[in-house]
């Protein structure tokens, strides 16, 4: 057994707390639990994009050997509520969605019956013998043609399919902005809808104690919280008699930041049937029934003089929201109107949007949740004005970024961005990708005739979400610190990480500031019971929020210990020192650890008046700002001519989320997220027919990228602290999918601009790509 | 009702069971090892894989009663002894999971790697999981969990 | 996820599983590998009323010489195929087109007769067979029938192989180097939207199986034709020739590529496994 590794923690590539259970296989997920008496749901979901349900007969079904029960709309939905969306959107008109459906189905996949057997093959093979009979209605399915006056209505009581518009002007006159430009540069973009795919999919199981009247149910949630807040406004039961637990989650990326019908109705059938019940989702009702990413539509303008310098710039989207919404559903497509004008010093903003309602599964916050599409556009954008211009594209960048001084640095889109230094990180990206010479390598492959590009974004996003005052529902974070009597230090968080790793960043904090080891504290969280507050995990917020929270926990303890030692070594508070975990002071021999005041303050038996017994803290901590992590990725490709198919020849990421605490993890990050966007650029996209069937509902045809697919990564950072929080910590879990995708999709289209291409819409399939070169070719090839 | 004897991590396990039961189930539900995962139902994922006979075979695509008479090893099996068997060990080393549910097929089939090629390139990791799908991790620090696993014993786990 | 229920045999022999599939025809599905039919049943695409589960049958795998080539069991696994070091010296195209098949996990316990028999449009296995002219040897209650590869690719799923009968053995020529198979994936099945096996037989005659364009795997007769009596064929020709690779064929199209789209991808694929296959010689 080697010696424990010693502080400092923080910086530190330390290998995670959280792997020796996960990789023996003995972890916890939600499928694992197994309670007396379970009983297993399997659900009925309509093959309609839009139809009536006229008769739903059950009754073949309830005489199945083994099933308990077929419920439908008509038994439950009176007691299950709605599904709520939390999305602050002034006029939106939404419809009521029910936890089944009643007597009208508008997406495929919508769920229509349960069935509840004691064995999960009896409550499928009951699921074949329910009869429904539907009445199809007309599906609608394009989002344009959805706004048009006669198109089919997703919702007729709704009289319309426009949920809501949102216009916001920003920073000076946009009019007199598009006046003085000398040209003004348009392009229409796709921001193609996207399915998360967890590789675990969601899951439930929920146990009424019929003796307190308490439930609980696990889930496979990103926010235990929120879903404890919210479910009593669906089902018959107290907050306060009501305990989420998150156990291991196999993945979330936004898909599982939800209050979804499912857990609200396991929840109710625990209670009604008086049995535990489980459901574990199939990979098909994720595909189908699990929020979907992304889906907009934007027209940009931007309005820019012949020296490049950029006045203005205007986006009418159209964002496709799916059949209803979900807990922020609406609110994700206004995201992007907050980091519309990237990196750049952009004076005047317009944002036109209108959101829309068709005949598919709900949108809501995925990986990046909206600020991928303002990255994407801007930064197509920039490269698209440069050539029009022509300048150079990083010259283009680099003129309008701010200067480190400059921050904190308003933005016309009415947020001020934290700090930011984006000179650093494009100088640093383009020293290691050795830009000079892949621009003579391009040169060469296009002299000997091969389609080679360059591409690069300069981005910022916002993230570690976020101050109250911008939330729908709270964005502070709670933590608590207890040294316990052995002095062992427990720290509880209300962040519930699902990949993230925040049980050994977290830790490293902690141990930190404690000066105690890092293999003596313990870090919980995802059990309401447990955490009992929170604000839970998404928007990149963990280690930023959840840390500052714990640092303000242990500012406490030290302050209370400070106090507790002066009594004990009979001197003034301020001639006590902590360092090194250890208190002591100038003259007196005796040094007191965590332990022995742990001891003291727990036995008690010599406090100071008015000094309460215990050793432990808990705080909220409201952030005063979001946090603004940046960063560039270089690009560089090589495009087949006859095949279409797109080969990474290098790529560098140079990524500042702040102070870093464990750089292992980051990587990790970072390249997750580059591998979600290598996903959107080259080949993922969630199609629905014109009848609104699902085409991707399995691995088979949605596909997701695979080892293979990686290129080698060239990764560095740049570190420049977040003033918005103690620990200077910006935030990394969405950086990289929101930095990567318009830097290869920019490589790709600068590949195939010596031939006339301007803009291809993603993902840039092989065919998609072939089929450009055809048009823009003078011979097929 | 069928029977079928299936000797899984060194246990043998006799039941009667219904054909249709597969074999990721027989390993979750009636041997209790849930550490072999289900993530799809089109056998593209590999989050069940285990090994059959020494071979890494997808759990969720086989009946058990096609593995009946077999020696199964799953994720549980793999360490002795209380150390971390190689492949976890460099899993832990290079941080080659994050939310940890790929894990154990990826394990696995890191495992029939190292059996069939001791020493692998990085593309003949990548290539042999092919079948392994993860949405975490960008699969890059799993390529280094691979070789690292090749290159070092076993080491018991130590920071 | 959960297939439905049905009745379960376990035959020891070849007779055994006859007899059963002759009790009980269309209601029966034989289990080889069951990398197609089990995914198929967990979806309830398929709900056989009984499984003849044919992994224990005996002698159905093995890779033997037979003549001047070799004779395949229909059981013996992708896996095998690939790993053959006998195959992999004299009849490499089998080694390569395994390869290439789904991933390590499908290989091991996928068969070579249970995906032949299975007939998917986009498998890999028919292109290879067809260029290597195989044969295919049937047993059912009348006996054993041998089938030229061909002929034994009938329509969409569909093979000659009537519902009482079993695919037992595939035989194949031996081959020199101057083989290819060069396809191009659907992304996200692995399956194939254009695969081209091309053989070059001692004197330069070409064989071209293409997969995945059609409703079935084909011979491209036409690009063969075009390269008849070219020992030493230049690149224009071998271009020339590729551009016949789907003559004739009502190229399939989906969301993952379109019907003009496989086509093209099949004269792509045809001219760069003749441009390898002829450069091995």
């Amino acid at each position: 057994m080697s010696d424990p590794v010693k502080s400092p923690y923080i910086g530190r590539a330390l290998k995670r707390v959280e792997d020796p259970r996960l990789v023996k296989g003995l972890a916890t997920y939600t499928d694992d639990l197994r309670l007396p008496g379970l009983l297993h749901v399997c659900f009925l979901r309509s093959p309609h994009a839009h139809a009536r349900v006229d008769r739903i007969d059950t009754s073949a079904a309830r005489t199945l050997p083994g099933v308990v029960a077929v419920l439908t709309g008509a038994d439950v939905n009176e007691h299950c509520g709605i599904v709520p969306c939390a999305a602050e959107i002034p006029d939106l008109k939404s419809p009521r969605h029910t936890v089944l459906a009643g007597d009208r189905v508008y997406f495929v996949g919508h769920p229509v019956a349960v069935a509840i057997a004691a064995d999960p093959y009896v409550a499928r093979d009951a699921i074949d013998a329910i009869e429904v009979d539907y009445d199809p209605l007309p599906v609608v399915v394009d989002p344009e043609e959805a706004i048009k006056a006669g198109a089919p209505l997703t919702h007729p009581d709704l009289g319309t399919n426009i949920a809501f518009t949102h216009h916001v002007t920003g920073g000076t006159d946009i009019d007199d902005a598009f006046r003085r430009a000398d040209k003004i540069v348009k392009e229409r973009m796709v921001h193609q809808r996207l399915t998360p795919m967890p590789i675990e999919p969601r899951a439930v199981v929920a146990s009424y104690h019929r003796g307190d009247g308490t439930l609980t149910i696990w889930s496979s949630t990103q926010v235990p919280h929120l879903v404890r807040t919210l479910l009593p406004g669906m089902i018959a039961i107290a907050e306060n008699k009501l305990r989420i637990v998150a156990p291991e989650v196999g993945g979330g990326f936004g898909a599982k930041l939800q209050v979804y019908a499912e857990e609200a109705l396991c929840g109710h059938l625990a209670m009604r049937l008086g049995a535990p019940v489980k459901w574990i989702e199939s990979r098909r009702e994720n595909a189908a029934a699990t929020i979907h990413g992304r889906d907009q539509i934007g027209e940009y303008e931007v309005a820019v003089k012949n020296d490049g310098t950029i006045l203005g710039l205007k986006a009418r989207t159209v964002a496709d929201l799916g059949s209803y919404c979900q807990l922020l559903t609406p609110a994700i497509p206004t995201l992007t109107g907050l980091v519309l004008t990237g990196c750049y010093r952009i004076p005047a903003i317009k944002v036109d949007l209108v959101g829309v309602y068709t005949n598919k599964m709900a949108t809501d916050a995925y990986r990046g949740a909206g600020r991928p599409e303002a990255t994407y556009l801007i930064e197509r954008l920039m490269d698209i004005v440069a050539r029009e211009v022509g300048i150079d594209r990083v010259e283009l960048r680099s003129k309008h970024f701010p200067a480190v001084a400059d921050f904190p640095f308003q933005t016309a889109c009415g947020v001020t961005y934290d700090s930011g230094n984006y000179q650093g990180t494009l100088a640093k990206a383009r020293q290691l990708a050795d830009w000079d010479q892949l621009v003579v390598q391009r040169a060469n492959a296009r002299a000997a005739g091969r389609l080679s590009g360059i591409g690069m974004s300069t981005y910022v996003e916002i993230c570690a979400m976020g101050p109250s005052k911008a939330m729908p529902a709270g964005g502070w974070e709670w933590g608590c610190v207890r040294i316990e009597i052995s002095g062992k230090v427990t720290a509880i968080t209300g962040v519930s990480p699902h990949g993230q790793g925040q049980e050994t960043s977290l830790a490293q904090i902690v141990a930190d500031r404690l000066g105690v080891l890092i293999d003596d504290v313990v870090v919980l969280h995802g059990d309401t019971g447990v955490a009992h507050y929170g604000r839970d995990t998404y928007g990149s917020r963990g280690t930023a929020l959840g840390g500052s929270a714990l640092v303000m926990c242990i500012d406490k303890i030290v302050a209370k210990a400070t106090t507790l030692v002066a009594h004990l070594l009979g001197v003034t508070a301020d001639r006590v020192v902590f360092a090194d975990g250890r208190f002591s002071a100038p003259g007196v021999e005796r040094r007191l650890s965590w332990a022995e005041l742990a001891g003291e303050a727990f036995i008690a038996k010599n406090l100071p008046p008015g000094l309460e017994p215990g050793l432990e803290a808990s705080s909220f901590f409201e952030p005063a700002n979001f946090t603004f992590p940046f960063g560039t990725h270089i690009v560089a490709v090589d495009v087949d001519r006859e095949t279409g198919k797109v080969t990474i020849n290098k790529y560098v990421a140079v990524d500042d989320c702040g102070i870093r605490i464990n750089p292992l993890l980051i990587e990790g990050q970072v390249q997750g997220g580059i591998a979600h966007s290598l996903g959107q650029v080259l080949f993922e996209r969630t199609v629905y027919d014109e009848n609104g069937q699902l085409l991707t509902g399995e691995f088979m045809d949605y596909a997701i990228a695979r080892a293979g697919d990686i290129p080698d990564y060239i990764m560095g950072s740049t570190v420049t602290p977040s003033p918005v929080n103690p620990l200077g910590v910006k935030g990394v879990g969405e950086a990289g999918t929101i930095g990567a995708t318009p830097a290869i999709a920019n490589a790709v289209i600068d590949a195939l601009q010596p031939l006339g291409v301007r803009h291809l819409d993603l993902p840039l399939t092989p065919e998609r790509v072939w089929r450009a070169i055809q048009q823009h070719s003078p011979v097929a090839v | 009702m069928i029977s079928v004897r299936l000797r899984v991590n060194g246990s043998e396990h006799r039941r009667d069971i219904e054909p249709r039961l597969l074999l990721v189930h027989f390993l979750r539900e009636v041997c209790g090892l849930t550490g072999t995962h289900v993530g799809c139902e089109t056998g593209i994922c590999g989050a069940c894989t285990v090994l059959v006979d020494g071979s890494a075979v997808k759990a969720c695509t086989l009946l058990a009663a096609q593995a009946d008479g077999a020696e199964i090893t799953t994720i549980e099996g793999l360490a002795t002894n209380g150390h971390l068997h190689p492949m976890q060990d460099g899993f832990w080393e290079r941080h080659g999971l994050q939310c940890g549910f790929c894990t154990p097929g990826m394990i696995m089939s890191g495992v029939q790697l190292l059996a069939r090629n001791a020493k692998p390139t990085r593309a003949e990791i990548a290539d042999a999981i092919r079948g392994n799908l993860c949405r975490c991790t960008g699969y890059t620090h799993i390529i280094d969990a691979i070789e690292y696993a090749a290159g070092r014993p076993a080491t018991g786990g130590a920071r | 996820m959960y297939p439905a229920p049905f009745e379960y045999h376990r035959p020891a022999t070849l007779d055994e599983t006859i007899a059963l599939l002759v009790q009980h025809g269309d209601e029966a599905k034989l289990l080889a590998g069951g990398h197609s039919l089990i995914p198929a049943m967990k979806l309830r695409l398929a709900v056989p009323r009984f499984i003849v589960d044919i992994g224990r049958v005996a002698d159905l795998s093995y890779i033997r010489e037979r003549g001047d080539g070799f004779a395949i069991g229909a059981m013996t696994t992708h896996y095998a195929v690939e790993s053959s070091r006998m195959l992999r010296e004299r009849c490499p195209l089998l080694p390569e087109t395994a390869a290439h098949i789904g991933d390590v996990q499908v290989r091991n316990r996928g068969t070579i007769g249970g995906s032949l028999a299975h007939a998917d449009p986009a498998s890999d296995w028919p292109a290879a067979i067809l260029a290597l002219d195989a044969e295919l040897e049937i047993a059912g209650p009348k006996g054993r029938r041998t089938v030229r590869a061909e002929a034994f690719f009938v329509d969409l799923l569909q093979t000659a192989l009537a519902s009482d009968e079993v695919l037992c053995e595939i035989r194949v020529p031996a081959s020199s180097r101057s083989v290819a198979y060069e396809k191009t994936e659907q992304k996200a099945s692995g399956f194939a939207l254009a695969g081209v096996a091309v053989v070059v037989g001692n004197l330069g005659e070409v064989r071209v199986g293409i997969t995945g364009v059609g409703p079935k795997a084909y011979r491209a007769n036409a690009v063969e034709s075009a390269l008849r009596g070219q020992a030493a064929p230049t690149a224009e020709a071998i271009a020339r020739a590729a551009r016949h690779a789907a003559n004739g064929v009502d190229a399939l199209g989906d969301i993952h590529a379109t019907p003009e789209f496989r086509v093209h991808l099949a004269e792509i694929n045809t001219q760069r496994a003749l441009t390898r296959a002829f450069n091995a010689r």
